[in-house]
């Protein structure tokens, strides 16, 4: 059993009491622990179920790399699944619980799967679920989409708040071991600007305890007061910075690293944000992220109880808890004796070390059998004993094929299979491996860095990442390393290193080395996911050789582990299976973050009201205040319409649809594009630009225009103004102020770089109000400074003046078909004019309308809208446009595509009205059908709605429409059918539905 | 995550400042060309593995298009310079030839 | 230095870990033409009286800043009152040469972020290196803030000028202060 040991503990105070919840139980941990390490001082080894078999699992790890551990953790807003019990550092009131289990952690109906497991091999949903067809959609899908996942998913909306920060530095090292503080240090010396991150609370690593149990010290002293002290000198250097619980996540192109610190998850009543996403720009980067040990696969290896042996002395060096009493070592190099030394040093009984070395360890096995420790050479578990938890240990001959020779009880069994240096960040960004025979672990290969922008290598590796074992290797890689980066000659130092020499790994991937199936099919490679031994066997059996397929047919490493303790042990067996060589199988692709990170992280700042930016207009309060429901147009927000108490928005829509034609309507209109165009060559540039000849436009005229793309296809209109001789003022749509702008300093800059012509983008400076309806030159007339009567301000014509006093631009242009005037003011006094409007308006029925009585009205008048005409792949002549392209140019954008034999083919659809029999409003997007069937056996189509509302003024449902050859079928009716299955008839018509003759706005 | 030189301003610009823009040096080909010269202007691009030529405009930034010379393959830059130009300059090609003998990329080489 | 670097002050915001100021309105003139031809750059510096800045640079004068945004673009920074007439006389002293010369004084708005914090608050949201070594009062700097465009410049060393359209300004505004939030210090805990 499980327990707090009474004394120890380098990580925890155990005056300090932390209360915390699991599964409903109030349980008691101290300051430092994390979760896994309270719950087993309390006695609780049995922390979740697995994904497929529900297999009772304990914790294996002490940290990133655990597979089995994983809990829901707090509550409502600040709920997450899948957190590592071993990373989750314990703080007060914490609640935690075990996932993917029913009706309960201790018994749960799933766990019949195990029985089944012979029926459930690998690639068994593919074999199983694809006959008979009709059953997957109804039957399989859902049972297996209920069965999927590991922890729950949050349901409420994430309560905390999360920030980036940008960062450069010319080395950032990664890991806060003794390799990573000596490389810091080295390049720090030297004055370089160093980044130092270590994804767990503590620096120093795993050497402390390693070194501490094995009796190593640097220049006669302890490496943990060598690690006290690199850390306070590092910490005196203005250059360097240090951060604790900041996990290099992932290594990109261009030397761009993203740190994930961990700010308050520790302590969650803390002012401030929960993540910081670290986006850094290095120089150099060094990886010093340590290694990972690996599981031994023997039959039982998952039950709980079966951990890591660098895992249990963790729990008894760090947090002062003991895995349980009888501790049995089974290992395949020197570094677990260590185990064996802690648990002996805390006075638990260690029965056997089981060395499946035939010819046992070094130094520390004849320390070991000095201080009367039993080992066994060349042996092997047969397998573990126990459901729940471990109650002994079968002994065998690793040689042999897994006969029993004894059985020795126990409550943990403490494995090593070696190590594998943590080469992810490496391998991140292109970097490759080289298989390393002697130590049986893939290496960094130098010669084959991730490649900066300057084509040289911009990472290397320090310490065990770099498969430098050992203490003196480690801090002479961490050295070396540092010494490689620094921008100034120093030398680096020299330590004096004591270590114990390891004796030489042997390689175990099976155990025994000749376990039958039966063993083999209960030796587990990747906990979480539940591939075992025979899984992989089977993969290979069946053809899946790569291990790219082999992982994706088996699941092996798709964990949220990732693999971190199943992917060598994997590849291994694949290898063996193949009969090739390791490295011939090569590793599965690593990709970032190393770890999970939160999506908040990622999300940053923009969450919540600062997801998007919202634009908005300088009216926006006043729409606000004014019963605006917004209507999302790009980035910005415009009022859809003013909707009164009682209203719906329909009934607003209707109620402006019909003021505006029969009193006066206001628009803001500040949203649409401005772009002055100025320079001796501005009008041959817009005669570029637009379909139609700009360049013959006279000063004070108004010009409507057509902006196609090289390939022939509308992609915006608008009203041009001629300022001056050198100056044109071009609208565009309110979408595309920003593109177009871009779109004509790209032909300026890259094609016509000669032509005199510069233009900015003024959108913003003005504020611009479309003064509407046939009361429209009475309420400016009212509002005075200006002659806006026809003679003086003609029909497409613009002049420079005041009204209310303020100094404006009075364009004569209509998008309604009514007497219509759109007034630009500095952005700063478009409230002011608004107002004024609405004031000396109220006499001639002044009301503002939104976006869709624009529409409405516009559509009345058979006029076009960008984007919804327009879909990217309609020509201006599809729409009936052909006025408004000149045929004198020899040149324009999109002239040449026009020609194209497609473009110009009788077959495109083009622009009619629509009108139903039942005067009904057609949905919009409906497609009308034809006869016959296409080659998929879906109905032909003929055309489609392009743009459908209820007009208020005809009190009856219009629409406008592509449909093939459509002008030539005036008065023809055709089908839409709806989503119900029902039909709509529907007549073809001119797109003009409303005062044909334009008399409403000549006037 | 690129980073990019812009040969306007001189900053050093990271990639979310910049706007990218296909490839670089295409000839325009506009009303009286062929079929096959117009289609080879608006649909056809090298798209090479390894030295490449492309257009980037730093959008957030001083707002000016430049050419970036690139390899695909390990992502080194060659070099920038501006748009206002038919061929990358020569001292640009020459480094490249010394880092990737014998490259070609269109009519460059 | 001059008060076209720093304009007045309207709401100030100190609830976080640096004063996050809201200014009211400033002189801002947007000025394209050929930065290299010595005629143009005569006319600009008689009618601002201010000497045309190097790249990524501000030159200050007595009423007047003049900011490098492009190898073709200047920002004029003055005092709001007299942004009409600035703009006026660059005109006028450009009438002769190809240039354009427009009053953006409500097209933008100027932020600032205060205290001994201010860079690291204000790198939350750029992808620019803030560091005393590499920005410094003097720069002006066009990039992106979070998710739309801006130009920085420090007025002084401990103050961030933040540059953006006015549409956004809510945005902006909100995203500054959330940056600055309480407790969220990077290197003071």
């Amino acid at each position: 059993m499980s327990a707090r040991l009474p004394k120890g503990g380098r990580f925890i105070d155990r005056s300090k009491q932390v209360k915390f919840i699991f599964n409903s139980r109030a349980l008691k941990g101290v300051e430092g622990d994390t979760v896994a390490s309270a719950l087993l001082a309390n006695g609780q080894t049995l922390m979740g179920r697995s994904f497929k078999y529900h297999r009772p699992r304990g914790v294996v790890a002490s940290g990133a790399e655990e597979p089995n551990a994983l809990m829901n953790h707090g509550l409502d807003g600040r709920f997450e699944p899948n957190q590592r019990a071993t990373t989750t550092e314990l703080y007060d009131n914490l609640r935690v619980e075990t996932q993917n289990h029913w009706p309960s952690l201790n018994f749960d109906i799933g766990a019949l799967n195990t029985k089944l497991s012979r029926f459930l091999p690998a690639g068994f949903y593919y074999k199983m679920f694809i006959h008979p067809r009709p059953l997957w959609k109804h039957v399989y899908e859902p049972i297996i989409r209920h069965s999927a996942g590991l922890g729950a998913a949050p349901k409420d909306r994430d309560d905390d708040s999360y920030e980036h920060f940008y960062t450069f530095t010319d080395v950032l090292v990664i890991g806060g071991g003794i390799a990573g503080l000596q490389a810091a240090k080295t390049a720090a010396d030297s004055g370089a600007k160093v980044l130092l991150m270590e994804q767990t609370a503590h620096w120093g690593g795993r050497a402390p305890i390693d070194e501490d149990l094995a009796g190593g010290t640097i220049d006669g002293g302890s490496v943990q007061s060598f690690v006290d002290q690199m850390v306070a000198d590092l910490a005196a250097m203005d250059n360097v910075t240090m951060r604790l619980r900041c996990m290099g996540a992932g290594i990109y192109d261009h030397g761009y690293v993203l740190g994930y610190e961990r700010l308050t998850d520790h302590a969650p009543k803390t002012d401030g944000p929960r993540h910081r996403l670290w986006r850094v720009r290095a120089g150099q980067v060094i990886t010093a992220t340590g290694a990972i040990e690996r599981p031994l696969s023997f039959a039982g290896n998952d039950i709980p109880g079966v951990m890591l042996a660098s895992a249990v002395r963790d729990y008894v060096e760090n947090y002062g808890v003991s895995p349980g009493d009888r501790t049995v070592v089974v290992t395949n190099n020197d570094s677990a004796y260590l185990t064996a030394f802690a648990m002996k040093r805390a006075g638990l009984d260690v029965p056997c070390i089981i060395d499946a070395r035939a010819d046992g360890g070094g130094a520390l096995a004849v320390q070991a059998c000095d201080m009367g420790i039993r080992v066994e050479r060349g042996k092997a578990i047969a397998s573990v004993k126990g459901t729940r938890h471990v109650t002994g240990v079968g002994l065998c001959a690793q040689a042999g094929s897994g006969a029993v020779l004894e059985e020795i009880p126990c409550d943990v069994v403490a494995m090593s299979g070696g190590w594998s240096p943590v080469v992810h960040l490496w391998s991140h960004c292109g970097g490759k491996l080289t298989w390393d025979d002697s130590e049986a672990f893939f290496r960094p290969d130098p010669n084959r860095p991730p490649l900066g922008a300057d084509g040289q290598g911009f990472v290397s590796v320090a310490g065990a990442a770099n498969g430098a074992m050992g203490l003196g290797a480690a801090l002479e890689d961490g050295g070396n390393a540092g010494a490689s980066v620094r921008k100034a000659g120093t030398t680096s130092v020299t330590r004096n290193v004591s270590s114990p020499e390891y004796a030489p790994i042997e390689p175990v991937w099976m155990m025994p080395h000749g376990a039958p199936y039966k063993l083999r099919s209960k030796a587990w490679l990747d906990f979480q996911n539940d591939v075992k031994v025979s899984d992989v066997q089977l993969a290979a059996q069946e053809g899946f050789e790569s291990v790219e397929h082999a992982k994706r047919y088996t699941t092996l490493g798709m964990a949220t582990d990732q693999g971190k303790l199943s992917n060598i042990n994997g590849l291994a067996i694949l290898s063996d299976a193949l009969g090739q060589p390791i490295p011939q199988t090569g590793t599965t692709t690593f990709r970032p973050p190393y770890t999970p990170i939160s999506l908040g992280a990622i999300a940053g700042e923009a969450h919540r009201e600062r997801f998007q930016p919202l634009r908005q207009t300088p009216m926006h309060a006043w729409h606000d205040a004014n019963g605006a429901d917004w209507e999302p147009v790009g980035q910005w927000r415009r009022p859809y319409a003013y909707v009164r108490p009682g209203e719906t928005v329909q009934q607003a829509v209707n109620r402006e649809v019909v003021n505006t034609r029969d009193n006066l309507g206001l628009l803001d209109a500040s949203t649409l594009g401005k772009i002055i165009v100025k320079g001796p060559d501005a009008g041959r540039f817009l005669d570029m630009m637009y379909t139609n000849m700009m360049s013959t436009l006279k000063p004070g005229k108004c010009r409507y225009g057509l902006m196609c793309s090289e390939n022939g296809f509308l992609i915006d209109d608008g009203v041009v103004a001629r300022i001056d001789d050198d100056t044109f003022l071009c609208h565009t749509t309110t979408g595309g102020a920003d593109s177009i702008h871009a779109h004509m300093e790209e032909w300026l800059q890259t094609e016509w770089w000669d032509w005199k012509v510069y233009t900015t983008n003024v959108t913003e400076q003005f504020a611009q109000i479309a003064v509407v309806g046939p009361n429209a030159r009475k309420v400016l007339e009212k509002l005075g400074g200006m002659d806006v009567s026809k003679e003086a301000l003609g029909f497409m014509e613009w002049r420079d003046g005041t009204l209310a006093g303020i100094d404006c631009r009075a364009y004569r242009i209509s998008f309604s078909g009514e007497l219509s005037y759109e007034i630009a003011v500095p952005a700063n006094q478009g409230q002011a004019l608004w107002d004024a409007l609405v004031t000396a308006g109220e006499e001639f029925g002044a009301m503002p309308y939104g976006t869709e009585t624009l529409h409405i009205l516009r559509a009345e008048k058979g006029f076009i809208m960008i984007g919804d005409e327009t879909d990217g792949t309609v020509i201006p002549q599809d729409l009936g446009l052909h006025w408004a392209i000149s045929k004198k140019k020899d040149d324009f954008l999109g002239k040449r595509a026009q020609e194209r034999n497609y473009m110009v083919d009788d077959s495109r659809w083009k622009l009619v009205g629509l009108e139903t029999l039942d005067g009904s409003t057609l949905p919009d997007g409906a497609y009308a059908v034809a006869e016959g069937d296409n080659a998929n056996g879906q109905r032909n189509m003929q055309g489609r709605v392009t743009s459908t509302y209820y007009s208020a003024n005809l009190k009856k449902g219009i629409a406008m429409g592509l449909v093939l050859n459509g002008p030539d079928r005036m008065g023809e009716v055709i089908d839409f059918p709806k989503t119900d299955g029902a039909s709509i008839a529907t007549r073809i018509v001119d797109p003009v539905f409303f005062d044909k003759d334009g008399e409403k706005q000549n006037v | 995550m690129l980073i990019l030189n812009c040969p306007y301003c001189g900053v050093d610009a990271d990639e979310t400042e910049l706007a990218p823009g296909g490839e670089a040096h295409i000839k325009r080909f506009g009303p009286g060309s062929s079929d096959d010269d117009f289609e080879e202007y608006l649909f056809m691009r090298e798209n090479p593995k390894g030295v490449h030529f492309e257009r980037w405009r730093h959008a957030n930034g001083c707002g000016k298009w430049f050419h970036a010379a690139r390899c695909t393959v390990t992502l080194e830059v060659f070099g920038t310079y501006p748009a206002q130009t038919f061929e990358p300059p020569a001292e640009l090609s020459a480094a490249i030839s010394a880092k990737r003998p014998g490259w070609t990329w269109r009519t460059f080489s | 230095m001059s008060k076209a670097l720093r304009p007045s002050d309207g709401a100030v915001w100190t609830d976080g870990i640096a004063a996050v100021h809201q200014h009211v309105a400033h002189g801002m003139i947007t000025v394209r033409a050929d930065l290299n031809t010595a005629p143009i750059k005569a006319a600009i510096t008689s009618a601002t009286g201010v000497a045309i800045p190097a790249k990524l640079s501000i030159e200050t004068g007595a009423d007047a800043a003049l900011c490098w945004m492009s190898p073709d673009e200047l920002l004029v920074l003055c005092d709001a009152d007299q942004a009409g007439a600035v703009t006026k006389q660059l005109q006028e002293a450009l009438a002769q040469h190809h240039a354009l010369v427009a009053n953006m004084s409500d097209a933008r708005v100027i932020f600032s972020v205060s205290g001994a914090q201010a860079r690291d608050v204000v790198s939350k949201l750029v992808p620019v290196d803030l560091s005393p070594d590499t920005f410094k009062p003097g720069m002006l700097r066009r990039t992106r803030l979070a998710q739309v465009a801006a130009g920085l410049w420090m007025p002084d060393d401990d103050t961030i000028c933040v540059l953006c359209f006015r549409s956004v300004s809510e945005y902006a505004h909100t995203i500054l202060k959330q940056a600055a939030q309480a407790g969220s210090s990077v290197f003071r805990r």
